[in-house]
């Protein structure tokens, strides 16, 4: 057990080690001097470029550059982020948990709401019910993340005015709101945000739970289940639900990816000050530290997710035992 | 041994017929076709056939297992448990009597337990579930069903989960979850055709010795004229969905009435007889969306004429009481052809 | 503007018309009636067809020139009407006009990048799994790695690197970020195929290595390479459309859906045509393309025969 733990991290370090490789690999295969600031402004002559290349280390041959990248981020030390004038670790340190709030949300709608419509469907399959659900989830499944935030926006923050239309907080009241006050305030302003990201991806976990359900729900331990004697609403909800979520779990952590994607395109629809907004801004910006960091760090959480993803699969499988056959 | 005299039976199959509606414009699959039997108390019935004849599917029928759709227990047929027709209860009143009062083991030990849940758990639920067992005394209710089955150490083997244990051990497992709750009847679907030889005698035996203790009637359901022979009292041998031949045991090993039965009886290996004598029945169960006219047994009977390809035979009274057979032979017994 | 209509009814007739005559002719030859089982396929190949006719047939169904501003001051994001069905933008250009040209765009990059993407991963997974080994070792890490990168930022910090992208590029770039996933297919399905008799036979014959693969190999792993092309372009699609979006995608003045959407955001309140309409042409596509692989998926699937 510890030892397969400590040999999934090991990977992932190893994953996001050649994330980082390749970033740094990206950067300097890039046009021009792109991590020097505000080297596209004409006016600055070439003795200051030299200067700042200096200044910024980029004189030194390659393999000097690359070991002191990597000892840098290593120490988390991104550098200094061109816009906002202030370390690059400071910024995602102020990103990062509106970040992990919203994922956080968003997972909790994902696979609750996705995990009880798949089970629906399934105990429904093939009725009118099940037929009308399946075309509900193939539309979520299939819109794109942002467009969905804007219409829910137009609709919810607009026209019926029920709630916030952006930002984490209100700007103006929130900080002289008492402790609960300023809970709700939050929560108010996650709704859409948490919304648009949680239903896209519970969208697709309904289609895959609805699959998994009915592989379930004919195998012979839900007969035998159903031969004691036990109620419908028993037999599925505990002997076919513990079994069909099983596959759901991985699902969980290879959902990650997408829900970071996702969010690049919430936060910025919905001016959700996160690691996708720095992001996004920072690429209109050319503030590439920042870019550069925000892949990395969204890097080390998959690797990361995936290895808490087999953790709960073992959990929940009592089939599953860590560290025997897991080399793929 | 009881025998069936003057008791009244516990459990009466009437008429009973469950058909499947197969694919688009393939038909309708009429697997079990108008079935009669009675099951007495404390008796041993064994339901014999061919796979494909419809005894796992009448036997599901009884608990109304059938999925649905496909399948339909078509209206008409009748099964009597305790003064009342199984089919028509409402879904209540028949869970109350599911594992409860008719209890069920089925053929694949390896597939029929919930791989996420101990042992313990699954023997226990039934009893949680009828009997609303406290969480200790399920506990305490399972570790007394192990042992009971004859699984060493139950203390521990409580806990594991199915995968942990082997094939027989998991039969046993199987069959102390269907015997939670102290049925009347327990029905066992093939128990003991995914084991080696030597587990299944062991199962057979155990299924024996628990019967005397429990005082319930068992309905064995196999394709192995040998199962049965060691253990039931009575026969109820089925083809293509129909009841072909029933007797007592011993007379139906000492005179068949059936061809079919004959034919069966002569497919398994016996000491007395030469071993070059071992026959098959030729041909195969035709198909259940296509029954054939008259006697269905009829395209591979020995002994058929034009009345058995144009009538199809009732159950005829054999002689003795309680031996019937589906054959023009009882009637006509100068038909017989002698054997080659 | 009649030249318009009478050309979208010929085309919503046609392509209704198509599926339902490829439908019928499936069912009575007996071949893919398994695919029009699937109560969504027909609907789905009836949407893809128009969608695709209308891509192609453009020119003849818009109405005016999408990048044509007529009245940049009186013409501004005009409501729904006769003369302009789906309104017109800040810029008064027709909104259906674009949602047209945007259609060749969308389609044409999801399409391009995911015949890049199949192609990568088509060789990657079929060189690892033949060959095995070391190789297919390196191979696998790799396919990890990219796997474990978000591929939204991998393409933000590629496209932020290098600024102005041409389209071209950004085919290659999206295909080539997005090939992981269908290299693990076709290297288990390659691994399942190695030890069969007829690849067997072929080495015997004395093919080489590249000829086994790609003669006899990889045609037998089509059917999960066809269902993941099918959902992976309305993969691309969703995701050309964001990166437009974020305004690194396809770029103005050019129509893709995802930068008209970008251009109604602001708007939304006044002229919320503007991203409604371009919003529910990606819906529509990306689920009839889902719908289609569904149908694919068990159409292709042999465990399905016995059911």
């Amino acid at each position: 057990m510890t030892a397969w733990l400590l040999r999934r991290l090991a990977a992932s370090v190893a994953i996001v080690f050649a994330v980082l490789t390749l970033t740094f690999v990206l950067i300097h295969l890039a046009p021009g001097t792109p991590f020097l600031p505000s080297t596209d402004d004409r006016s600055v002559g070439p003795e200051i470029i030299a200067r700042l290349r200096r200044q910024y280390g980029l004189d030194r041959p390659l393999p000097v550059q690359y070991l002191k990248y990597i000892g840098s981020v290593a120490h988390g030390e991104f550098g200094e982020s061109f816009s906002q004038h202030r370390p690059v670790a400071q910024a995602l340190a102020d990103a990062v948990p509106n970040t992990v709030l919203l994922g956080i949300a968003a997972l909790v709608i994902e696979f609750t709401l996705g995990i009880a419509l798949g089970a629906y469907q399934a105990a429904r399959a093939r009725r009118r019910v099940d037929a009308a659900l399946s075309h509900l989830t193939l539309f979520f499944y299939s819109v794109p993340t942002f467009w969905l935030g804007l219409a829910l926006l137009l609709v919810f923050g607009q026209w019926l005015r029920w709630l916030p239309v952006g930002g984490v907080s209100d700007p103006i009241v929130h900080d002289t709101l008492p402790w609960a006050g300023r809970v709700f305030d939050t929560l108010r302003h996650l709704v859409l945000p948490a919304c648009t990201l949680g239903l896209v991806g519970a969208a697709g976990t309904a289609r895959y739970q609805r699959a998994a359900m009915l592989e379930v729900i004919h195998q012979d331990y839900i007969r035998t289940a159903r031969a004691k004697g036990l109620s419908e609403r028993r037999v599925l909800l505990r002997h076919a639900l513990r079994n069909a979520v099983l596959p759901v779990i991985t699902l969980l952590g290879l959902s990650l990816p997408f829900l970071l994607t996702g969010a690049v395109l919430v936060e910025t629809v919905f001016s959700w000050p996160g690691m996708g907004k720095l992001a996004a801004d920072a690429i209109f910006s050319r503030d590439y530290p920042v870019v550069t960091a925000a892949a990395i760090l969204a890097a080390a959480m998959v690797a990361l997710s995936s290895v808490v993803a087999d953790l709960l699969t073992a959990l929940a499988d009592p089939r599953v035992r860590l560290g025997d056959g897991d080399a793929a | 041994m009881t025998q069936p005299g003057g008791t009244a039976p516990l459990l009466a199959v009437r008429d009973l017929k469950t058909y499947f509606v197969t694919g688009r414009g393939g038909g309708t699959a009429r697997a079990v076709d108008g079935v009669s039997f009675e099951l007495y108390p404390g008796e041993t019935l064994g339901i014999v056939g061919e796979s494909g004849c419809g005894k796992t599917v009448t036997s599901l029928s009884i608990l109304r297992l059938i999925p649905e759709p496909p399948g339909h227990i078509r209206p008409g047929s009748y099964i009597e448990f305790d003064g009342r027709n199984l089919l028509t209860l409402a879904p209540r009143d028949l869970r109350a009597i599911r594992g409860n009062r008719i209890a069920m083991v089925f053929q694949e030990p390896m597939t029929s337990l919930n791989p996420v849940f101990t042992v313990g758990d699954q023997i226990a639920e039934a009893a949680v579930v009828h009997q609303g067992l406290s969480r200790g005394a399920a506990r305490a209710r399972a570790i007394d069903m192990l042992r009971l089955v004859g699984i060493p150490d139950p203390e521990t083997r409580v806990d594991d989960y199915p995968h942990q244990l082997s094939g027989g051990m998991r039969q046993r497992v199987v069959i102390a979850m269907a015997l939670v709750c102290r049925p009347q009847i327990l029905i066992a679907d093939e128990p003991t055709t995914a084991l080696d030889v030597t587990i299944q005698a062991q199962i057979l035996e155990l299924l024996e010795r628990l019967q005397a203790e429990l005082g319930m009637a068992v309905m064995l359901i196999t394709h192995d004229l040998g199962v049965v022979a060691g253990t039931a009292d009575r026969v109820v041998v089925m083809y293509a969905g129909q009841v072909v031949e029933t007797a007592s045991t011993a007379e139906l090993f000492a005179g068949p009435r059936h061809p079919y039965t004959e034919g069966l009886l002569a497919s398994i290996p016996r000491l007395d007889r030469p071993a070059d004598r071992l026959t098959s029945i030729p041909g195969n169960v035709p198909a259940a969306t296509h029954w054939p006219a008259g006697c269905r047994f009829h395209p591979r009977c020995p002994h058929a004429w034009d009345k058995c390809r144009r009538e199809e035979p009732p159950l005829l009274d054999a002689g003795t009481p309680g031996h019937t057979a589906r054959c023009w032979l009882v009637v006509e017994p100068q038909r017989r052809r002698p054997a080659p | 503007m009649l030249r318009t209509w009478v050309s979208l009814a010929v085309l919503v007739a046609g392509s209704t018309g198509g599926a339902f005559a490829l439908r019928r002719r499936c069912e009575r030859t007996g071949r893919g009636r398994r695919f029009f089982r699937h109560p969504t396929a027909t609907t789905g190949v009836a949407v893809l067809t128009f969608f695709v006719l209308v891509a192609v047939c453009a020119p003849l169904v818009a109405p005016y020139d999408p990048s044509a501003q007529p009245d940049p001051v009186g013409l501004q994001n005009r409501p729904p009407s006769w003369l302009h069905p789906f309104g017109t933008d800040l810029y008064s250009h027709d909104v259906l006009s674009r949602v047209v040209y945007g259609a060749q765009v969308s389609l044409g990059v999801g399409t391009l990048a995911m015949l890049v993407a199949l192609t990568l991963g088509a060789v990657v997974g079929a060189i690892a799994g033949y060959t095995g080994r070391w190789i297919d070792a390196v191979l696998m890490r790799l396919v990890d790695v990219g796997i474990a990168v978000p591929r939204m930022f991998l393409l933000l910090m590629a496209v932020a690197l290098w600024s102005r992208l041409p389209l071209g590029t950004l085919i290659v770039l999206i295909g080539v970020t997005g090939w992981f996933g269908t290299s693990r297919l076709v290297r288990a399905e390659v691994l399942s195929l190695r030890e069969r008799p007829f690849v067997d036979a072929a080495r015997a014959l004395g093919a080489r290595s590249g000829r086994v693969i790609f003669g006899h190999v990889l045609p037998n792993a089509a059917a999960p390479l066809i269902v993941s092309a099918a959902l992976g372009i309305g993969h691309v699609m969703l995701l050309e459309a964001a990166l437009s979006f974020l305004g690194i995608g396809v770029r103005p003045p050019v129509a893709s859906w995802g930068n008209m959407i970008a251009d109604g955001r602001d708007l939304l309140t006044i002229a919320p045509w503007i991203s409604l309409v371009p919003g529910l042409g990606i819906a529509a596509v990306v689920m009839s393309l889902n719908a289609v692989g569904d149908a694919l998926r068990d159409a292709l699937d042999p465990r399905e025969e016995a059911t």
